[in-house]
């Protein structure tokens, strides 16, 4: 709440101390988010996927929990009943495109280099290079890393979380943030917990229940097709609601160089 | 280390501010990060410290750090709890709101007018505010 005047968040506005003419100091209370230039390019991007009829989901996981694997196995199942495309984010090679290629989708790789996550305007110059008009569901997969991809919204209407059985239960303990800002969290290669004797879906359950929200968990083994079902279910479903969606609300002009691709 | 990220988007916006007055230079800036931000006080001081830059070369960043709070749905009991830990201290329910401890806000700026704009007097400064 702003201690100036009282109001809440998120209106962003500043108020000036009056200022002593005596006094060249002057303290200019803010009530400003930090990322709002990354929300507003968010909101931006949400529009573009409003307007065209896309369901854009952002895949989070840490390296290796099989977000890859995940895609191509949902592709294979969906993409003779829906258009699908997917951004890639790594920090190097075109190899997840092309792996996602093979399938016979299209794909954009965003190679950040050095940077940990992707943010909303890497997510909008990439969203140029689609055919959104031609697309019903876009699935973004991010940086493998269960911290920074948390805080940046990329415009997505979806976040969804994997957690691979080889990772430990307490995942969600150890990276509430994240796990939190999920709305659905993926347990991936189950196939694999005849053979762990220390991974049990019911812990991992109950850790993501102490972060306070109800977020369903699908259990999955993407290498073997038909272990998904539950998870294309879901897909199913979030495509048949999406109309009911409230669209995004744009009040915000790109700056020039965000701007370039929309022209 | 998407906290260089987090810095490079608040100098930004403390440049737009200081400019906007014609500021000489920028004397301190508050932040308030929350334990469930997914940013890190301490990082993002660091990060400070590398990318300050221009009026706010010298500038001092004071980081306000608020608890988690979570307001319980079923019973409406309020508590200060971890950031993992999200569930009613009263009555152990789940269905819990979090009223504080996920801000990444930026909630002033000092800045130093010109000395044209009058004479220097040190009374107005932030010290007061915790420093991390």
């Amino acid at each position: 709440m702003c201690k100036t005047c009282g109001c809440a968040i998120p209106a962003a506005h500043t108020h000036d101390n009056v200022m002593d003419p005596a006094n060249r100091f002057t303290i200019v209370d803010v009530v400003q988010e930090l990322l709002t230039a990354n929300d507003l390019t968010a909101t931006h991007n949400r529009k573009h996927f409003d307007d065209h009829g896309v369901l854009a989901i952002n895949l989070m996981s840490s390296p290796g929990a099989g977000k890859t694997a995940l895609l191509e196995a949902t592709i294979l199942a969906l993409k003779s009943r829906h258009r699908i495309a997917v951004i890639e984010g790594d920090l190097e090679t075109e190899n997840d495109a092309d792996r996602i290629r093979a399938c016979g989708v299209q794909a954009v790789q965003i190679t950040t280099g050095t940077a940990c996550h992707l943010d909303a305007s890497l997510v909008h110059r990439a969203l140029h290079r689609l055919p959104l008009a031609e697309i019903d569901l876009l699935f973004i997969e991010n940086v493998g890393n269960l911290v920074c991809p948390a805080s940046f919204d990329l415009g997505q209407h979806l976040n969804v979380t994997l957690l691979s059985v080889t990772e430990g239960h307490d995942k969600p303990a150890k990276y509430p943030v994240i796990f939190r800002a999920s709305d659905l969290v993926v347990l991936s290669k189950t196939d694999l917990l005849a053979v762990l004797d220390d991974f049990e879906p019911s812990r991992a359950a109950g850790a993501l229940r102490a972060l306070g929200v109800d977020i369903p968990m699908i259990h999955t083994a993407a290498r073997r097709t038909i272990s998904i079902n539950g998870w294309i279910d879901w897909l199913e479903s979030q495509l048949k609601s999406k109309g009911q969606r409230p669209a995004a609300e744009e009040h915000f002009v790109p700056t020039p160089q965000e701007a370039t691709p929309c022209a | 280390m998407h906290e260089l990220s987090v810095c490079q988007a608040l100098m930004i916006q403390v440049a737009d501010i200081a400019k906007a007055r014609g500021a000489e230079a920028v004397e301190s800036i508050t932040i308030e990060v929350g334990p469930l931000c997914g940013t890190e006080p301490a990082l993002l001081l660091n990060a400070f410290l590398v990318m300050r830059s221009g009026p706010a070369s010298t500038a001092k960043l004071l980081i306000e750090c608020c608890p988690v709070r979570i307001c319980c749905l079923e019973c409406g009991f309020k508590s200060e709890t971890a950031p993992n830990r999200l569930i009613c201290g009263h009555c152990g329910g789940w269905r819990t709101q979090v009223i504080a401890g996920d801000e990444l806000r930026l909630l002033s700026v000092e800045i130093r007018m010109p000395e044209s704009m009058g004479r220097r007097d040190h009374s107005r400064n932030a010290e007061q505010i915790f420093h991390v």
